[in-house]
Order: structure tokens, then sequence, then C-alpha cells
């Protein structure tokens, strides 16, 4: 009951945020360098490398759940936050100006609540399309050595990516999940108390090293099939 | 200089509000803001008008109780600097500047510019204090305290419970102003005593109050008159994860 409260005073809804989003950026992270295996020379590489992430068992599973609550109760307190802004200011300013440095609410801070609502609904077609997309049954299987016959993603995503709706789609969420990141990543340290005068203009540029990184990572590998490179 | 000026005016707490625009035709750039303010007022009352009402006290940045939304920006585009001491040479000759109150559901307007602050006093009563026993004062050198740590308490008690921090912040939030007065007692020795206590306290009231969640826009740190950086929120949150999990 305590712990409750905690959780939901103004101070754990900040630990919520930040520490699911941080959980989140892990996974993102993950995931990004995981695609980057389809363009291994081995042509088998990225297919190997998501059966073994399969065959986990009981760990991959704990990992998509733990995954699963991360992203609900992420998306549900960053939405609250959002919603709890007009009660705390029922009369808005007729002029408003963000007063700058040292702030930090650039485009990436103030649309948050955007990109976060896109990740939300990409997220879902992202799952429909590759994770409950077609697979062994719809015959999409390849023979591994040594392994045998597994479902063959790297066919189901060459195809996806020669639609210019998936092409240019992705690598679009792709640029604003960086966004997401560039706020996110600072902002997740500072909710959790882990920002110092000191640390804090360092973490903050490494922040948008990162959220560079990743969008850049994710965003190579559709372009590279539709181009057929 | 000329300046005009388009102000809230708002008769009151329940009244409807509108810009209203005027002009100040013997405005000086050494004037500060209020100052100009004064001059308006002095125009409204030899012309019969209700002047503009307004807070304001030391007019040298200490007390707090000016605050106004300038240009659209807490205490007006000058950084570090309190409305009252926010000089016209900041603006240009023909300027129009808006002026608004601060705005929050926890600040309600009680006329014109001046909104009612009171919920910062409630925070303070939460805890915003260290327990003493009365009777003959310590002795003040009794509990050495580095040079450093007495610096860093004396950063976050700089604070003047101005509100800026809220006015300026997106959502509403208070948890500048709730980090400086938790940050400058904790630093102390005086205020480790309580501090999990303390801090729970003044975050639920904070909570209790109506103000809005922090996104970590720092816009607070931006308009606040003396500075006080994010860093006491992030130390805010650390004591209370702190108190949380010791019970
Ligand atoms: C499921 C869709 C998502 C939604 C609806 C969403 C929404 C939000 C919102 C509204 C915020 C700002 C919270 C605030 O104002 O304090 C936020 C912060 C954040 N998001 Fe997301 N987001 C989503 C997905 C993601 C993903 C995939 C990541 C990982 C890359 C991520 C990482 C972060 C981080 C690290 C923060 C900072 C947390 C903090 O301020 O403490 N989010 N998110
Ligand atoms: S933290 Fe700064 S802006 Fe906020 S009340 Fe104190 S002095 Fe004013
Ligand atoms: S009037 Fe005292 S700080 Fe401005």
């Amino acid at each position: 009951m305590k712990l409750m409260n905690a959780l939901l005073s103004p101070v754990g809804r900040k630990v919520l945020t930040g520490a699911t989003g941080i959980g989140l950026v892990a996974f993102v992270i993950a995931h990004m360098i995981g695609n980057l295996t389809y363009l291994s020379p081995d042509v088998n590489a990225y297919n190997a490398y998501a059966y073994k992430l399969m065959s986990l068992g009981w760990l991959f599973y704990t990992i998509e759940i733990l995954l699963a609550l991360c992203f609900l109760l992420h998306a549900a307190v960053g939405i609250s936050i959002r919603v709890r802004r007009r009660k705390a200011r029922p009369v808005g300013y007729k002029f408003y100006k963000s007063a700058g440095t040292p702030g930090k609410s650039g485009y990436s801070a103030r649309s948050m609540i955007f990109t976060g609502i896109i990740l939300l609904g990409f997220l879902i077609l992202h799952l429909n399309s590759f994770k409950y997309g077609p697979g062994v049954a719809e015959g999409y299987t390849v023979e591994l050595a040594g392994i045998g016959e597994v479902r063959d993603l790297r066919r189901l995503m060459t195809e996806k990516f020669q639609e210019p709706l998936y092409a240019f789609g992705y690598p679009l969420v792709m640029i604003l999940l960086g966004m997401h990141m560039r706020h996110g990543v600072w902002s997740a340290l500072q909710s959790l108390g882990m920002m110092s005068r000191r640390l804090s203009p360092y973490l903050y540029t490494t922040a948008a090293i990162l959220g560079i990184l990743v969008a850049v990572g994710f965003l190579f590998v559709p372009l590279y099939i539709y181009f057929g490179v | 200089m000329i300046i005009n000026l388009r102000i809230w005016r708002q008769e009151g707490p329940d009244s409807p509000g509108k810009l209203v625009d005027y002009t100040v035709h013997e405005a000086s750039e050494h004037m500060s803001f209020l100052e100009l303010l004064d001059v308006l007022n002095e125009q409204l009352l030899a012309d019969g008008d209700d002047p503009v009402e307004f807070d304001s006290d030391c007019r040298e940045g200490i007390c707090g109780s000016c605050g106004l939304m300038v240009a659209g920006i807490a205490h007006g585009p000058r950084k570090r600097t309190a409305v009252c001491q926010l000089h016209m040479r900041s603006f240009k000759d023909g300027d129009t500047i808006t002026v608004e109150p601060f705005r929050a559901h926890a600040f309600p307007v009680i006329r014109d510019l001046v909104v009612d602050r009171s919920a910062f006093d409630r925070i303070i009563a939460a805890h915003g204090y260290v327990s003493v026993t009365t009777g003959s004062a310590p002795d003040a050198n009794a509990i050495p305290i580095p040079k450093d740590v007495a610096d860093e308490a004396m950063d976050y008690a700089a604070c003047i419970g101005c509100g800026a921090c809220v006015a300026a912040c997106p959502n509403g939030s208070a948890s500048l102003f709730t980090a400086a007065k938790i940050a400058h007692l904790a630093q102390l020795p005086q205020g480790q005593v309580e501090a999990s206590q303390r801090v729970m306290a003044m975050v639920d009231q904070m909570d209790a109050e109506g103000f809005g969640d922090c996104s970590n826009y720092a816009e607070c740190e931006a308009v606040c008159p003396k500075g006080i950086s994010i860093d006491g929120i992030a130390g805010m949150r650390r004591a209370y994860m702190k108190g949380v999990l010791s019970g």
C-alpha cells in the first residue's frame, strides 16, 4: 500500500516512466544490433540469430512478458503525465516562449507524447507484420545446417521492404524513435536521480548520439533492401 | 522610448479576463519593468481608470513577491533576473510586450497580474524546516561544515519562492521550488536527521496542491532568477526513493 502510494506520487510516476523507458531503450538497442545480422555475408546469420533467441525458452518468454509490461506501463504513465498537464494549468498563456538554455525543451522533448503515440501505433502494426506475420505454416521456411527447418524471417523481411510503404515508413518512424530517445535517455537518468551537475552535460550529449545511432542503425536495413544493394 | 503593452486585466478570481492594449510614451531604458508599470498606472489613474494590479516588495530581486510573464517568459527575457530587476534596456523602442500573470491551477488569479502563491507556503509548512528544541541557541560553530557543502546549501537556499519555475513549466510542476527547499536543508547535518520525512511530506503536499508532473524540460532552471539547478530535482528523487526503501 505504502509502495503503491509512492509509485503514484509525482516522484514515483517519474521513476516508473524512467525505469520502463530504460528497459525499452535496452530492448531497442539489442533489437537494432540483431537486425544488423541481416547484412552479414552469411545469408543464414539472421535466421540463425532469430532461432537462437526463440530457443532460449522460458527466459525468452520472461523477457517478452517484462517487455510487454514495460510498454504498457510506460505508455500509460507517459500519457497520464500529459493529461494531468491540463489540470495543473486549466487557463493557458496567450503568449508563451521557451526561455532556451539551460532549458532542455527542444523539439524532441516537446514532441515526446507525439513520438510516443506514433511508436505505440507502429508497435502494433510491426508485431502484426512480422512477429505474427507469415511463418512456417505459410511456407516461410529455411534449412539451417545442424538445426533443421526454421522460420524464414529473412525472406519475410526482404519481401516487406520491397514495398515503398514499408521501405520509407519504417525509416520515418525510426527517426521519430531517435527523437524520443534524444530526450528520453537523458530524461530517464534525471528521473531516476542519476544526474548531477557535473555529469549532466556529458549524458545529455550521449543521449543525442545514442538517439542518432539507433535511428541510423534501424533505417539502414530497410533502405538497403529496397534499393537492392 | 515608446513601449506598447498588452496586459492581462481581470477584475476578480471568477471574472473573465482579457488582454488590453496600452502605450507608455515616456518610458526610459533605465527604468525597471515594474517602474514602467508604475508609470502606466499613474497614466491610468490620471485618466480615471483602474490601475493594473501587480505584486512587488523589495524591488531588488530578493523577496520573491514580483513575478510576471513578460513577452512569454517568466520574469522576462533576461537570464537570472527577477522582473523587478529587468530593465527596459532589454527591450527596443516601439516593442509590443505581452504581460500575463503566472498561470497554474495552484496559483489562482486574484486580480489582473496578482496570483495567490500560498500553495508554496503550505509546501514549506509540510516539512520545509528542521526541528530544534527551544532553549539556549546551539553554538553556531559546534558542527563544522566544509565550505563546499555550505556553498551548495547556500546555492539552493537562494530560492526566493517567486513561482517562476511553476509558471514556465509546460506541465505546471513545482518540482524546482520543492527540490530547492529540500536540497538546501538536506546538504547540512542539521537537515539530515529528518531527511526522509521531509522529502515525503513536501512531495505529497506538492501533489495535493495540484501542481503538474515534471517532464524534465528544465524550463524552470532557464527562468529561475536565482539559477537553481535541476540537479536538485534529481537529488529530491534520490532522497524520496531512499525514504520509500528504508520504510
Ligand atoms: C509504446 C509507446 C510509447 C509511448 C506512448 C511513450 C510515451 C512517452 C512519453 C509521453 C514520455 C514523456 C514522459 C514525461 O513527459 O515525463 C516518454 C518518456 C520516455 N520514453 Fe517513451 N513512449 C513509448 C515508447 C518508448 C520506447 C520504445 C522507448 C525506448 C526507446 C521509450 C523511451 C522513453 C524514455 C527513456 C523516456 C524518458 C522517461 C523519463 O522522462 O523519465 N519510449 N515516453
Ligand atoms: S526555484 Fe527559482 S524560479 Fe522557482 S521559486 Fe525558487 S527562485 Fe523562483
Ligand atoms: S520585488 Fe522582491 S524580488 Fe522582485
